[in-house]
């Protein structure tokens, strides 16, 4: 087996100047720019989180003031969701990718691409002067009359920075749609996409469709709150539930932008680490187009207590347990993958490992809470945050974390240390189930949730909770560390060092600027793991 | 199922077809045919209206609730606004929509003095409208119409109509004259969201045409290649159409009477 040599001419070695990166209109490199945006933010949300946690670990609220808890929390839900979630998987892995698996040389809008990256920027430093300003204390939902016109903290500038994040992640869907429609390679029809795109495929629908409603939603909260308009001011006959109607019309399909891509990565490396094609590929994909469309039909049930009418709560109690199909369809599929597949433990796998128990334990705690009866029950406790979080965290984060180290070598041609990636991702398994299982259980004892203080026979369950966060923490630190050191110290990945299937696969590690030296003409099916490929691919 | 779609519609037509000719300037690298150039950008900027349709699409949403449920106010507060200029500036942005047409069959047709004097009539119809759209929010802060500490809204009953100080008893259907006159203020908000976000959206189309003329006066243009001014094209008709739909829903709410 020959020894890879690290490619003299590649995406990276174009161009050395700050000038070079800021302007750029390669995919790649803005990929890059997006992963490391993202990553400051996640750990800047991630701060918040720690304060959080330290707060709970005692009854007493002997830390922060209440009104600092509630700006704590919101900014730590604010930043996760809009900066950090939304673009995770599909602005750092699908920019990276979706045109070297489909065989172009770049998005449809490159320039389009970078607007959005720059946006994403600017809607980020209204976040952060909101901060420096004094924070925002709604939540991250800026229900109203509290938004509009009661509080006091920096709700516009925050509100403008997700307006204008916003319409970055609108410009990616959009650039991801016409590139998949229009720049796939000749011969590359769409049921030999990778499902990876098909996933990302759903998620830009959904970010073309839904987010428009939150931006006008963003409008109107806006002028009420600076010109005094009344739209949905209840003195002037307004209806502060129409906001959380317009909020949830985006704000439940959002959740699926969050994990639609993460789910797209799970196929990917189910496959190439079963070393077997996908198990019913085209249920797999289309069920990525049904998550898509069920899951703008389902938003009333975060409003089953808001005094919505009871028949409308039956029919969207019932829409919500149809999103469970497609998304069981995905899991028991990629367990038939695995069934009698030649399975194997690298890291990008365990995080795949993990991610099926999370998301597992996730969707079916989200029946409980498409449930009417337990729902009023477990409205607005730790039920409902550990759920989320399950599927936020355990699933979209999980999923993140697979695709960052199945492709990092591919992104920037060399390997990170097998051994620490691989207690790295057993801490945060560990450390996310310690942190968050106790909160279902404290949730269901009746714990509400944006409290910083709380009966004493809830501590222990809460100090578990902080403890958890604490090993959490440490799992998503270390591959800091490693991904860094990898850069300069790690070894040369070649080619294809997974033995995977993909077009992406097939140009060298980092890619050329141009992707590949010509297009590729001979397409193979997705996921072609025959023996003979499996041999043939291994000898790379 | 997996081979049902033989070729990949869409995707870059078989090489060698454009290659006889040298690439026309404007062809990025990125893309291997002029024609899938254009697909590109038309299916991006359809997909760009789409979302335009839903960002315009909450406030018609909300407008809808409302109105059914204020239907009283929002017929009062509807007849309080002058027609004549909503009238005179449908017509001019419908005429404006004509001559952003006509340039864009002159580019498509290779005439360059044709496109850029048609973009200034679209130009100089745009400014009319917004010159007017002034003139009537000049008009609602003289009255008063204008959300906020200092709205005041003087709901004069029309003729026949039964005048009802407070709500009877029972009857929920007939809102009183006191709740018109504070839920008016939800429609002038909203007519102001409305039309504010209509004009904003001109305005940026103003801009957009500007730079089209220059780009057309400059000689950019031609048969082959015109995609900024179809695309421009496509967007102020856009514009257009969403002041269609504003006209009636803010204006005639209850003319028929």
């Amino acid at each position: 087996m020959e020894t890879p040599v690290y490619p003299a001419h590649n995406y990276l070695s174009n161009g050395h100047t700050l000038r070079s990166w800021l302007l750029t209109k390669d995919h790649k490199r803005i990929a890059v720019l997006y992963l490391i945006s993202i990553s400051a933010f996640f750990f800047l949300g991630g701060l918040f989180a720690v304060g959080i946690r330290l707060e709970l670990t005692t009854p007493q609220g002997d830390l922060f003031q209440p009104d600092t808890y509630n700006k704590f929390f919101t900014l730590h839900g604010v930043i996760m969701v809009f900066l950090f979630l939304i673009p995770s998987v599909p602005a750092v892995l699908g920019n990276f990718l979706i045109p070297p698996m489909i065989g172009a040389k770049d998005l449809a809008f490159p320039r389009i691409n970078l607007l959005s990256w720059y946006l994403y920027i600017i809607g980020g430093l209204f976040t952060l002067f909101a901060i420096v300003a004094g924070g925002v204390d709604t939540g991250w939902t800026f229900y109203t009359p509290y938004s509009a016109t009661s509080s006091s903290s920096n709700v516009a500038p925050v509100a403008l920075g997700v307006f204008i994040a916003g319409f970055s992640s609108i410009l990616t869907g959009l650039n991801f749609i016409v590139t998949i429609h229009r720049m796939r390679a000749p011969g590359l029809h769409w049921f030999k996409l990778p499902l990876f795109v098909w996933a990302h495929y759903a998620t830009s629908l959904i970010q073309v469709l839904g987010t428009p409603v939150i931006a006008i939603t963003i409008v109107m909260l806006f002028v009420e709150r600076a010109f005094g308009f009344g739209i949905f001011d209840p003195q002037r006959g307004g209806d502060p539930v129409l906001f959380q109607h317009l909020f949830w019309f985006y704000s439940h399909p959002a959740v699926y932008i969050m994990i639609l891509p993460a789910l797209g990565v799970i196929s990917e490396l189910v496959s190439t680490f079963s070393r077997k094609r996908i198990f019913g590929y085209s249920f797999v994909a289309f069920s990525s187009l049904a998550i898509a469309v069920f899951g703008f039909i389902v938003w009333a049930h975060h409003m089953f207590v808001a005094g919505i009418s009871v028949y409308a709560a039956m029919v969207f109690s019932f829409l919500s347990f149809s999103v469970a199909i497609p998304s069981a369809v995905k899991v028991f599929n990629w367990a038939a993958t695995m069934y009698r597949g030649s399975i194997s433990f690298e890291a990008p796998m365990l995080y795949v490992y993990g991610f099926f128990g999370l998301f597992l334990i996730g969707g079916l705690t989200g029946l409980f809470l498409a449930t009417l009866g337990t729902d009023i029950h477990l409205h607005d406790t730790y039920f409902v945050v550990a759920h989320f979080h399950y599927i936020m965290v355990g699933g979209a984060i999980m999923g993140y974390l697979g695709g960052l180290h199945f492709w990092w070598p591919k992104i920037f041609g060399r390997m990170y240390s097998e051994f620490w990636s691989r207690i790295a991702a057993i801490l945060v398994f560990v450390g996310f189930n310690l942190t968050f299982f106790p909160q279902f259980l404290l949730g269901y004892l009746g714990m509400p949730r944006r409290y910083h203080m709380y009966p004493d026979e809830f501590q222990v369950l809460n100090v578990l909770s902080s403890a958890g966060a604490s090993i959490l923490g440490l799992g998503y630190l270390i591959p800091v560390i490693y991904f860094a050191w990898s850069l300069k110290y790690g070894e040369v990945a070649g080619n294809n060092p997974w033995g995977a299937s993909g077009l992406e696969w097939r140009t060298q590690s980092p890619p050329l600027t141009e992707n590949f030296t010509e297009v590729p003409t001979d397409i193979p099916e997705a996921y072609e793991y025959t023996p003979k490929v499996v041999r043939e691919a291994k000898l790379v | 199922m997996s081979n049902g779609n033989a070729h990949a519609e869409g995707a870059s037509p078989a090489h060698g077809h454009d290659h006889a000719h040298a690439h026309h300037p404007a062809l990025q690298h990125h893309f291997d045919t002029m024609s899938q150039q254009r697909e590109a950008g038309v299916l991006g900027m359809w997909v760009f209206l789409l979302t335009e349709v839903l960002f315009f699409g909450g406030l018609f949403f909300a407008y809808a609730i409302y109105r059914s449920w204020y239907y009283d106010a929002f017929a009062a507060a509807s007849a309080s606004i002058e027609i004549l200029p909503g009238l005179i500036n449908t017509v001019v942005l419908i005429g404006s929509s004509l001559t952003m047409a006509l340039s864009v069959r002159a580019a498509q047709t290779n005439q360059r003095k044709a496109t850029v004097n048609w973009l200034i009539a679209t130009i100089i119809l745009g400014t009319v409208f917004l010159g007017i759209k002034v003139y009537e929010y000049a008009d609602k802060f003289a009255h008063n119409h204008v959300p906020g500490a200092s709205f005041q809204f003087a709901h004069v009953p029309a003729p026949g109509e039964p005048h009802v100080e407070e709500p009877a008893a029972g009857h929920v259907t007939t809102m009183g004259h006191d709740e018109i006159e504070r839920t008016t203020q939800i429609f002038f908000s909203l007519y102001f969201t409305m039309t504010g976000l209509h004009a904003v959206h001109m305005i940026v189309g103003i801009v957009i045409l500007f730079i089209i003329t220059w780009m057309a006066h400059k000689g950019r243009f031609d048969s082959e290649w015109h995609a900024p001014v179809e695309m421009t094209g496509l967007y102020w008709h856009f514009v257009d159409i969403v002041w269609i739909f504003l006209f009636p829903l803010l204006y005639l709410v209850e003319r028929h009477n």
